[in-house]
Formats: C-alpha cells, sequence, structure tokens
C-alpha cells in the first residue's frame, strides 16, 4: 500500500520476489537418497519402487538404461536367480459376430526345462487369466494366489473399452503374471505352463471344468457346516487383523476418491479464474505484463493439478483395491482352513461315538 | 483542543471557525496568494498559482501527526427509534510527531461516522477520487467465511480497511488538508462543524447527474474513456472476486478432505507391528496439512480487500466523470439558452418572427404589439443576454477548472492503482509459492515417514 503507516495490508510474506527460491530446487537435497548421485533419477526410482510394490535396490548407482530393466529385472528377496520373464500388453479389440472382447499379449521368455522353447507370445483374454487363477486356487489351496482385477464391470457405469480401463486393466494383469511367475512354488505349476504355451488354450480348459464346480460348492458348505469348537489364537488374530485392514483399506479408498472429486471441482474453478486476468490485462497498460503472467501461472497450475489428479487414479487407487482383493483371498484361505479343522474335528467326534457304539454292542454280545 | 503548532500560520487555519469559506479566504491572505477578494467555492480551493504550496502543505498532515485505528469494541444503545442495537466502534489514535512532546490523543468513532466524512469529502471535492471505505456488509464471501458483520474476523479486517482509508485521506495532497478531517480526527463534536458546512445542500440530485449524463453532447473525450475504463475495471474485479471466493472454497474442501487421512491412519496403525510408528507420524503430517489451509485463506482474504479497494475506487473514479458530465451539460444549456435568447432578440429587432413561436401566433390573431412593448421586451432580452454570458464565462471557467484539476488527481491515482496493484499480485504470488513450499514439506515428510514403514 502506498498510504504512509499502512503496512497491514500486505502479506506476511515481506521479501522480494526475486529472494523467494523456487519451491522445488530447495526440496531435492531432501529428496535424494544418501548414496545416489543423481537426485533426479534417485527420485524416479523411488516412484518407480513404490508403483510396482517391489523393493528397488538404491545403493547401486543407477544408470539410466537400469530404469527400464528394473522394470523386467525384480530384485529377488532370495537371491535366486531369475529364469522366468513374463509381460502383458499390447491391448486390441476383437469384434466378433457373438461378443467383443479384448485380448492380450503375453510374452515368456525362460531359460527353463520345463518350458519347450525359450520365447513364446500369444494372445489371452480375461477369461483366460480367470481360469489360470481358479485353476491355482485349487491345486495349491495354502498358497495365496495373487489377485486378479475387478470381473465384473458394471456396463452402464463404466465403459470397458475405454483407454483408461482398458490400461488399468493391463497394468494389473501384468503384475499378476509376474507375481506368479516371481512365486517358488506357483510358477512351477502345470497350468500356468500351459498358459503361457498353449496356443489353444480352450480345448484344454473344457477338462477341468468339472473339477472346478466341484471345488465352488465345497467352498460354499463352509458357512453352512459344522460349528467349530475353537479357532486357534493366530488364526483367530489374523481374522481380526484382516478384518479391521480391510476396513481401513477401504476408508482410504474412499477418502482418495473424495480428494480426487474435490480436486477437480478445485480444476474447474481454477479454470474460470486464469483467464479473468488475462481479460483485465487487455484494457490496463502498465498492469498488463503482470496480469498476463498470473494468468498463465494459474493455467500451468491447473494443468498440473490435472495430472495429479489423473495420477492419483492410476497408480495409486488401483494399488488399495489389489489389496483389497488380496485381503479378500486371504480369508477364502483361512475359510478353508475353518473348514478342514471342521471337518476334522468332525471325524474325530465320528470315531467317539462309533467307538462308543462298538464298546456298546460288545456289551450287549 | 491542543495547539500543537503553537504560532504557526497552521494552527490559525485549523482553528475553530464558524465560516468554512471565510477560513479558506483566511489561509490563501495569510499564504499570501495572489488571487483572493472574492468568496471562492469550495472546488477552486486547489488553484492554480497556490499549486504547489498546497501539494507541499496538504501532505504535510502525515508528515506532522501519526494516525491509526488501533481498536475495535462492541457497543449497545439506543438508536434513532429508541430501539436496543449492537454496534461496533473504532478507536482512531492521532499522535503529533513534530515537536518535542508527541502528544497522543485519540477517540471513538463509528462506520456510519466515516461514511458521514465520505460523503462531505465527496460533495465537497468533486473533482477528487476519494478514497473508499471498506465494504458495509460482507460480500463475496466463501463459505466458511461469515458474512455476519459482528464476526470478529469480519471486525479486524474492517478496522485494517478504516485505517487504510485514514491514511489515504491523509496522505492525499488537497484533502489533507481539509479541515473537517482533521475535525474528524480530533474531536468528538465533529457533526455540528459538518453539518454546518452545509454539504448536504450542495449535492447532485441523482436524477440530475443522471439526466446530464443522457443529454451531454460533448464530454471531454478523456472522461468518456475514463468512465469506460472504470466501467470494465469494476466488472472485471467483481468477476475476479467472486470465482476467487469459488477457487478459495474449493480449496478448502480439498485441505480438509485430507484431514480424514490422518484418523485413518491413526486407526490403522493400532493393528500393526511394523508399520504403526510410520503410519501414526504420516498421520499427523496429514492433519497438520488439513489444519494449514485456516491460515493460507486468511491471508488470501487481504489479497481480495486488496482488490476491493480498487472495485470500489472505480465508482469513486466514475463519480468524477458524471460531475463532469453534470457541469459540461450545465454549460451546454447555458450556452444553448444564450445562444436562443440572442436569436429571440434579432427576431424582435427586425420585426420578423421566423421561428415559430406561441409569441408569433398570438401576434399574428391578436395583433401586433406596440412599440412600447416591443422596447420593453428588447430591454429584457438585453438583461437576460447580459446575466447569460456572465454565467457562460462563468460555467466555462468552471468546467476548465474542474476539467484541469480533476485530470491532475486523475493522473495521480493512475500511479497509485498501478503502483498499488502491481504490490498486490507480487504479494498474491508470495502468498502462493509459500503455501506450496508448505504443501511440499508437508508431503515430503509423510514421504518420509512411509520409506520408513
Amino acid at each position: 500500500m502506498s498510504a504512509g503507516n499502512a503496512n497491514s495490508l500486505t502479506s506476511s510474506g515481506q521479501q522480494s520476489i526475486e529472494e523467494v527460491s523456487h519451491p522445488l530446487s530447495a526440496e531435492e537435497s531432501v529428496l535424494s537418497s544418501p548414496d545416489t548421485a543423481n537426485a533426479a533419477i534417485s527420485l524416479a526410482e523411488k516412484d518407480l519402487s513404490l508403483l510396482n510394490g517391489t523393493p528397488v535396490d538404491t545403493s547401486s548407482p543407477a544408470s539410466s538404461s537400469s530404469l527400464v530393466n528394473r522394470l523386467q529385472l525384480d530384485d529377488d528377496l532370495n537371491g535366486e536367480t531369475h529364469d522366468l520373464f513374463v509381460s502383458v500388453d499390447d491391448p486390441k479389440k476383437h469384434v466378433s459376430t457373438m461378443e467383443t472382447y479384448i485380448t492380450y499379449r503375453v510374452t515368456t521368455k525362460t531359460t527353463r526345462t520345463e518350458f519347450d522353447l525359450p520365447e513364446y507370445s500369444l494372445r489371452r483374454r480375461y477369461q483366460d487369466f480367470d481360469w489360470l487363477r481358479n485353476k491355482l486356487e485349487e491345486s495349491q489351496p495354502t498358497h495365496l494366489v495373487p489377485p486378479l482385477p475387478e470381473k465384473f464391470v458394471m456396463k452402464g457405469v463404466v465403459d470397458r473399452f475405454s483407454e483408461e480401463f482398458v490400461e488399468t486393466r493391463r497394468k494389473a494383469l501384468d503384475k499378476f503374471l509376474k507375481r506368479v511367475a516371481d512365486h517358488p512354488v506357483l510358477s512351477f505349476n502345470e497350468n500356468f505352463n500351459v498358459f503361457l504355451t498353449a496356443k489353444d488354450l480352450n480345448s484344454y480348459k473344457k477338462q477341468g471344468l468339472a473339477l472346478l464346480t466341484k471345488m465352488s460348492e465345497s467352498v460354499k458348505n463352509v458357512t453352512g457346516g459344522y460349528k467349530l469348537r475353537s479357532r486357534p489364537l493366530e488364526f483367530a488374530a489374523m481374522l481380526d487383523y484382516l478384518d479391521v485392514f480391510t476396513q481401513k483399506l477401504g476408508t482410504i479408498d474412499r477418502i482418495a476418491q473424495r480428494i480426487i472429486k474435490e480436486q477437480s471441482e478445485y480444476l474447474m474453478e481454477l479454470r474460470d479464474y486464469g483467464p479473468l486476468y488475462s481479460s483485465w490485462a487487455a484494457f490496463e497498460g502498465e498492469l498488463q505484463k503482470p496480469l498476463k503472467s498470473v494468468s498463465e501461472c494459474v493455467t500451468s497450475c491447473a494443468t498440473a493439478l490435472e495430472e495429479l489428479t489423473d495420477d492419483m487414479s492410476e497408480d495409486f487407487l488401483p494399488v488399495l483395491r489389489e489389496y483389497v482383493l488380496y485381503i479378500e483371498s486371504m480369508k477364502n484361505v483361512l475359510k478353508k482352513r475353518d473348514q478342514v479343522q471342521a471337518e476334522y474335528e468332525a471325524k474325530l467326534e465320528a470315531i467317539v461315538v462309533r467307538k462308543e457304539e462298538k464298546i456298546g454292542a460288545a456289551w450287549q454280545v | 483542543m491542543q495547539s500543537w503548532c503553537s504560532g504557526s500560520s497552521l494552527a490559525e487555519f485549523l482553528q475553530f471557525q464558524p465560516n468554512p469559506q471565510s477560513l479558506l479566504y483566511d489561509y490563501l491572505q495569510i499564504k499570501g496568494a495572489a488571487l483572493h477578494v472574492q468568496p471562492i467555492p469550495a472546488n477552486a480551493a486547489y488553484s492554480a498559482s497556490t499549486d504547489v504550496q498546497c501539494m507541499a502543505e496538504g501532505s504535510c498532515l502525515l508528515r506532522k501527526m501519526e494516525i491509526s485505528v488501533a481498536e475495535a469494541e462492541k457497543r449497545t444503545g439506543k438508536n434513532a427509534v429508541n430501539m436496543q442495537e449492537t454496534y461496533t466502534v473504532y478507536l482512531i489514535e492521532t499522535s503529533v510527531t513534530e515537536g518535542h512532546n508527541p502528544v497522543p490523543d485519540s477517540l471513538w468513532r463509528r462506520y456510519s461516522e466515516f461514511e458521514l466524512l465520505r460523503n462531505y469529502l465527496l460533495v465537497t471535492y468533486p473533482f477528487i477520487v476519494i478514497p473508499p471505505l471498506p465494504e458495509k456488509r460482507a460480500e463475496f464471501v466463501w463459505h466458511k467465511l461469515s458474512a455476519d458483520n459482528m464476526d470478529p474476523d469480519f471486525v479486524e479486517r474492517r478496522r485494517i480497511g478504516l485505517e487504510n482509508f485514514l491514511l489515504r485521506v491523509a496522505s492525499h495532497p488537497v484533502l489533507s488538508s481539509d479541515k473537517i478531517f482533521f475535525l474528524f480526527l480530533t474531536e468528538n463534536g465533529w457533526k455540528e462543524a459538518v453539518f454546518e458546512t452545509g454539504f448536504l445542500a450542495k449535492s447532485d440530485s441523482r436524477l440530475k447527474a443522471l439526466n446530464a449524463t443522457f443529454r451531454v453532447k460533448n464530454p471531454d473525450k478523456r472522461f468518456s474513456e475514463l468512465k469506460h475504463y472504470s466501467d470494465e475495471l469494476q466488472s472485471v474485479t467483481s468477476q475476479l472476486l467472486r470465482v476467487r471466493a469459488r477457487v478459495a472454497d474449493r480449496l478448502y474442501g480439498v485441505y480438509k478432505v485430507h484431514g480424514n487421512y490422518g484418523r485413518v491412519f491413526s486407526e490403522w496403525s493400532a493393528i500393526e507391528k511394523e508399520m504403526g510408528d510410520g503410519l501414526q507420524s504420516a498421520g499427523h503430517h496429514m492433519d497438520a496439512y488439513a489444519a494449514s489451509v485456516d491460515d493460507i485463506l486468511e491471508e488470501e482474504e487481504h489479497y481480495a480487500d486488496q482488490l476491493k479497494e480498487y472495485l470500489f475506487y472505480a465508482e469513486a473514479v466514475k463519480a468524477v466523470c458524471r460531475k463532469h458530465e453534470l457541469l459540461q451539460y450545465e454549460l451546454e444549456t447555458a450556452s444553448q439558452d444564450l445562444a436562443s435568447k440572442k436569436q429571440q432578440q434579432e427576431e424582435l429587432a427586425a420585426g420578423t418572427v421566423r421561428t415559430f413561436s406561441f409569441k408569433g401566433m398570438t401576434s399574428k390573431l391578436f395583433g401586433q404589439e406596440t412599440p412600447e412593448q416591443r422596447e420593453a421586451k428588447l430591454k429584457v432580452l438585453e438583461e437576460q443576454i447580459k446575466e447569460g454570458e456572465v454565467t457562460v464565462t462563468e460555467k466555462t471557467l468552471e468546467c476548465e477548472e474542474f476539467v484541469k484539476n480533476a485530470w491532475k488527481d486523475i493522473e495521480r491515482f493512475k500511479e497509485q492503482k498501478d503502483h498499488d496493484l502491481r504490490e498486490a499480485l507480487m504479494s498474491y504470488a508470495v502468498m502462493q509459492i509459500s503455501m506450496c513450499k508448505k504443501g511440499i514439506q508437508v508431503w515430503t515428510n509423510a514421504k518420509e515417514c512411509f520409506s520408513k514403514m
């Protein structure tokens, strides 16, 4: 303010604008890890590690080419060398008379002897992944099978063929397959091999169909059957934990969605706000330049915010949902365990009854 | 009433006098000004030969005196219709800085008194862009801000706005030497003085002004352009203020939702072992983030207030333009009257009636007038024409003086506006940067907590 003593209307920022440093310049030193030399790359690395869910070894100096390799070369926790690499990409739409669906290219590179060829590349659709997962659960019920992305989508609400949706799904399928490939037991599963190699999966599928229906029936029996006497403490604790965990994840998902919504509305207002400064600049003289720059700044902020919101939808939310699915499968495993315990206890009961009958019969004789 | 500049002509000038006009006369006499004798109409107080001196003298009020609106208090009392009402009063503190002993003084004033002062200034100095008061009622509020006049934040911002108003008047080359202004700052009984100036009678009616705006033929082009500019400025600033309020609203929403993260992380950390600490601290950062928006938006209100000031300033500029149109219109009317009277004179002298008139009709019907009648009429017309010429000369002078003085103040205003708005934009930018920095800090901290989990 030009008026003498009135300094109260200016903001608390008393520095001149030249003195104010760019927000990101000071922060880089905080963000870089202690070991790597290049701050920018270490930043990207950390981002990658969060997205993939795989740990990134930051102690080794990163070269730019290795960034790409890291996506495929997962560092192994057990120190084994990896001899099986898989990837899912290249979604394509298929239109037939009966239906329209998307297929994905599944590429395999391996040195394992179980595989006839070192390389495979074929197309699979979601159904095929679903089949694979069910097979894995069946054949290895005590192992935790990684989750698949949601099977059913409400046709009215989500566009199954939109780029966004297809890409999200592809990423999830890719993650699923990689997790199976890395699993020390599951990766050697016969069905997995078939999935990766068979030209005609459908004929193979038909063989295993009967078993699948039987399995799903028995799972349904869990709730209706024999009541457990008591659950061993560790499993009880696990179940409690899973319940709370699932709940919290759900809450976080809802909060994140709400933030996305609020940010989009904020974005809309910003898009109205920026242009007003340009229209003001149009009829000013001295003030034209500063007003125009404010307008440009607001516009860039709006663009950056849009990117941020998109990233949140694409990268953050799917991970949360994945874990919710993971928890679902864990709960299923626990249910199966409960069921096995129930059957076991039922059998014990039956033995006691038979023994008593036998003794009773012996007495009668 | 203290006499702090004892012996100086300024003290004499500022001592309470019943007749403001003779006061000005005295003042100019004391200063040895060349022009005097006739009572000077108020708007020509700022005359050519005393230009420089007025400037220097005028701004000396602020040099000699510190002014501030220090506090605000709630009062209850009976109003004009004998009903209880609650209102706020503001403490005006003044302190004379000249001399060895700074003499502080203070008194309490209501918003309505400030309004009265401003109306007085508007009428008395129509060629000056009078600084605006802070808004009467809270407008352009985003939802969290209360629109209640009793709300402490609103009262605080108004206090600052009132102080700003006083300082602007006190630093104005012309306005600062106004006696009523001085009384407003220092004398409890100022109201009698201001009503005695008779300013209410001098104010132009709205209708008159509107009439002039429509019917004026040759307004000064600069004023037409200025009026157009003011309209645009008003329009864009009010739009800006409205949208900014919406933006603030949304920003508030975004920040506050993040606070929910804090709660859920804290609940989640209760069931985790290794991740517990990390989650808990990250949650605290989220809470801090959500809480930080209140301060951020409070600061932004200052920026909004600065824009509002210029929104209202635009109206003050338009008032000056309207006055010009009025004066110009009066001049045009007077000139027209004179011209038609002269024509009548011609016609009467020549004996012909060229224009269709009632007189012509009646003379045809009832016979021509006698030479004596004609002589009488001509005499009357001559008188009227003489008066008319004087009027036109006066009006022309008035108009020219007004245009000159007004344009001077407008140039001053333009510079002030450019300077102030540039500063406002810069501080707004600094605010935004600080907000972003705080955000980055919070997220960096949260990220660290997450990476340690």
